[in-house]
């Protein structure tokens, strides 16, 4: 009952997030200066046309309501600039599973390294493995997306010329998924390895080791399990970071995905294609929140609803 | 009276309540000094060879940053047409770029920017922050709960986005303000861009501070000694100031030195995407996306801005972590 409740609360306060977003974005929007047509070549008359078909001429209020309404219709209108008459829903759902593809990867791998690097740095507290990863670990969280792109294209495609630069030749998504994985890997074994050390303290697993059950059972059974909790809470800041990461990446590697369209659709201020990005990324993002909070407080009962 | 042998009482005479002598612990050789809690952070910090290490680095950055272009030669924006894409040598430590700028320079006033990123951000988070968190905390129940709404629904906003796109809204009526306004005339030199990214961080990063002040002071405010200062007839305002915040304080410095790195990261992130800073102004996230286009011919120019920036984030993130360890042992790892 009470698990419930918290997540009536948690989605309606998810909605009402959702709702104050796309209302900040779209009146932030109409403020900036100039519009969708201002580098038309067409003729003042033109533009006037192009404005009155698209009701850009009516008071903002008018165009935010209308825009409501078509959005509960699931009508996101089409992109004004960037591929001009293209329903905007279209362009995301393509683009995105491009930028999925290479995300998802990017997922695993980082998931897959952090926990095992995690994993034998708290195992072998202070030994050689623990001290060389908690160094790179640290170096890895301290370097912006962009700079790892530049270090893999110098070092893996220039000198080495091991990997093609541009991502439509074979292999090319090899750099972009390291380039998004470096981040969250070296986070989630720094996380992974605090958690680690703090679980190996407890007293349940004293009583354990006690009564005798060996030390393997009392690690890969019983101590990883727990220490494993703290990770999921890392999962949504983790999507939100690859989404956010691949503005850079794909740029740096030519990837026909999604977040190439970030930049360039607010500086062509083609409005429908900004309204669009920012409310999927901003569910996206939302409601990966909302499954790790709520997955979290069921997995752990010791954690509160408040 | 005859003693009973087998009592347990101690013998005690009227000696043995007199005060020691002054000297007493000093000549046992027991005496210990008393610190007061800054001192003995500082001495936690000190014993932290790695913090100590990265804020050597953070100084010698600072000098690099600050006092490095009054050594240089060149100027941040002097094009050299003579010198145009030299490797590095000796006249150019980091070589020079397309248009015959010095690198070296150009660095240095990206770490400038992105130093003055990171310490500007973090005072704004820790005024606004621990403002608004003190006063939910203090005041509870249904102001507390709104108060706190308000922090969950920007909590959950995505910040990059908005941050994008109220940089672009306030950019342009920014310039305007500056240039019209004499009072304004020495924001000049910042650029409208800097200033719109600090906006943004007044509007948007100050809600992590706020959620960590609030729980401190609700921890604080059942305490005695605030009941006995309420008593006295102290009013709200005055025991934020004076019995509350100086209680945290020493998280507080932790947490706001803590969010330099990931300003300087969201910084150097805009001007890599080509809306932070604008040119000529160099930023160090600016001189990397420059340099990538010619990255095959030459990679030096993008090598220098790469490593400095990395090597900033990574001494302040390591002098955080001391940093923290050292005001607040509690809640060391």
């Amino acid at each position: 009952m009470q698990t419930l409740r918290y997540i009536i609360k948690r989605v309606l306060l998810a909605a009402v997030s959702l709702f104050v977003i796309v209302t900040l974005t779209f009146f932030l929007m109409n403020l900036m200066p100039g519009d969708p047509f201002m580098s038309e070549k067409a003729t003042e008359e033109n533009r006037a046309i192009l404005i009155a078909k698209y009701g850009l001429d009516k008071p903002v209020h008018i165009q935010y309501l209308r825009y409501l309404e078509n959005l509960l219709k699931g009508d996101m209108g089409t992109s004004y600039v960037l591929q001009k008459g293209r329903a905007v829903s279209d362009i995301i759902r393509e683009s995105f599973s491009v930028s999925m593809q290479i995300g998802l990867k990017a997922l695993g791998l980082a998931i897959l390294v952090g926990l095992v690097l995690g994993c034998i740095a708290g195992l072998r507290k202070d030994k050689i493995a623990d001290n060389i990863i908690r160094v790179f670990s640290s170096i890895g969280i301290s370097m912006p997306s962009y700079v790892i792109a530049s270090i893999l294209l110098i070092v893996l495609a220039v000198n080495l010329n091991l990997l093609p630069i541009s991502y439509k030749k074979s292999g090319g998504w090899v750099m972009p998924m390291i380039t998004l994985a470096m981040y969250p890997a070296c986070y989630l074994a720094r996380l992974t390895r605090a958690s680690i050390l703090e679980v190996m303290n407890q007293d349940y697993l004293r009583t354990e080791r006690a009564k005798g059950m060996s030390e393997f059972v009392v690690v890969f059974i019983h101590a990883l399990k727990n220490s494993l909790i703290p990770v999921i809470t890392y999962l949504a800041p983790l999507t939100a970071h690859i989404l956010t990461g691949g503005f850079v990446a794909e740029s740096v590697f030519n990837v026909p995905g999604l977040g190439r369209y970030f930049v360039s659709c607010i500086s062509s201020r083609d409005y429908t294609m900004i309204m669009g990005i920012t409310i999927f990324y901003s569910a996206l993002i939302i409601v990966m929140n909302l499954i790790c909070d709520i997955l979290y407080k069921i997995v752990d009962p010791r954690i509160k609803f408040d | 009276m005859k003693a009973n042998i087998l009592s347990l009482q101690n013998k005690i005479s009227p000696e043995d309540f007199t005060p020691l002598p002054d000297r007493f612990f000093a000549e046992a050789g027991t005496e210990t000094e008393e610190i007061g809690y800054w001192k003995a952070s500082w001495q936690r910090l000190k014993a932290n060879k790695i913090a100590m290490v990265a804020l050597g680095i953070i100084l010698v950055l600072i000098i690099f940053a600050f006092i490095g272009p009054m050594l240089s030669p060149y100027s941040y924006e002097q094009q050299v047409r003579s010198d145009a894409g030299l490797w590095p040598c000796l006249k150019h430590p980091f070589g020079t770029d397309r248009l015959g700028r010095d690198i070296m320079v150009r660095c240095m006033i990206g770490t400038r920017i992105s130093l003055v990123v990171g310490f500007v951000s973090a005072t704004i988070v820790l005024v606004i922050g621990s403002i608004y968190g003190s006063i939910a905390g203090l005041a509870g129940g249904k102001v507390d709960i709104f108060m706190m709404r308000i922090v969950d629904i920007i909590y959950s906003v995505p910040e990059i986005l908005l941050i994008v796109v109220i940089k672009m809204v306030i950019s342009e009526p920014l310039d305007t303000l500056i240039a019209s306004t004499p009072a304004f005339k020495g924001l000049q030199r910042i650029g409208s861009g800097l200033i719109a990214i600090f906006i943004v961080y007044g509007l948007l990063y100050w809600v992590g501070m706020a959620r960590i002040v609030r729980g401190q002071i609700l921890q604080l405010k059942n305490q005695e000694f605030v009941t006995a200062a309420r008593a006295m007839g102290c009013k709200s305002g005055r025991m934020i100031r004076e019995h509350l915040l100086p209680n945290c304080v020493g998280q507080l410095v932790a947490t706001a030195m803590l969010q330099i790195p990931s300003a300087i990261f969201t910084e150097a992130f805009l001007s890599y995407l080509g809306i932070g800073v604008s040119a000529p102004m160099a930023s160090l996230g600016s001189l990397t996306s420059e340099a990538l286009n010619g990255i095959t011919s030459y990679p030096y120019r993008v090598i220098s801005p790469a490593i400095l920036i990395s090597l900033i984030i990574l001494s302040f993130n390591l002098f955080g972590d001391g940093l923290r360890d050292a005001l607040d042992p509690k809640m060391k790892k």
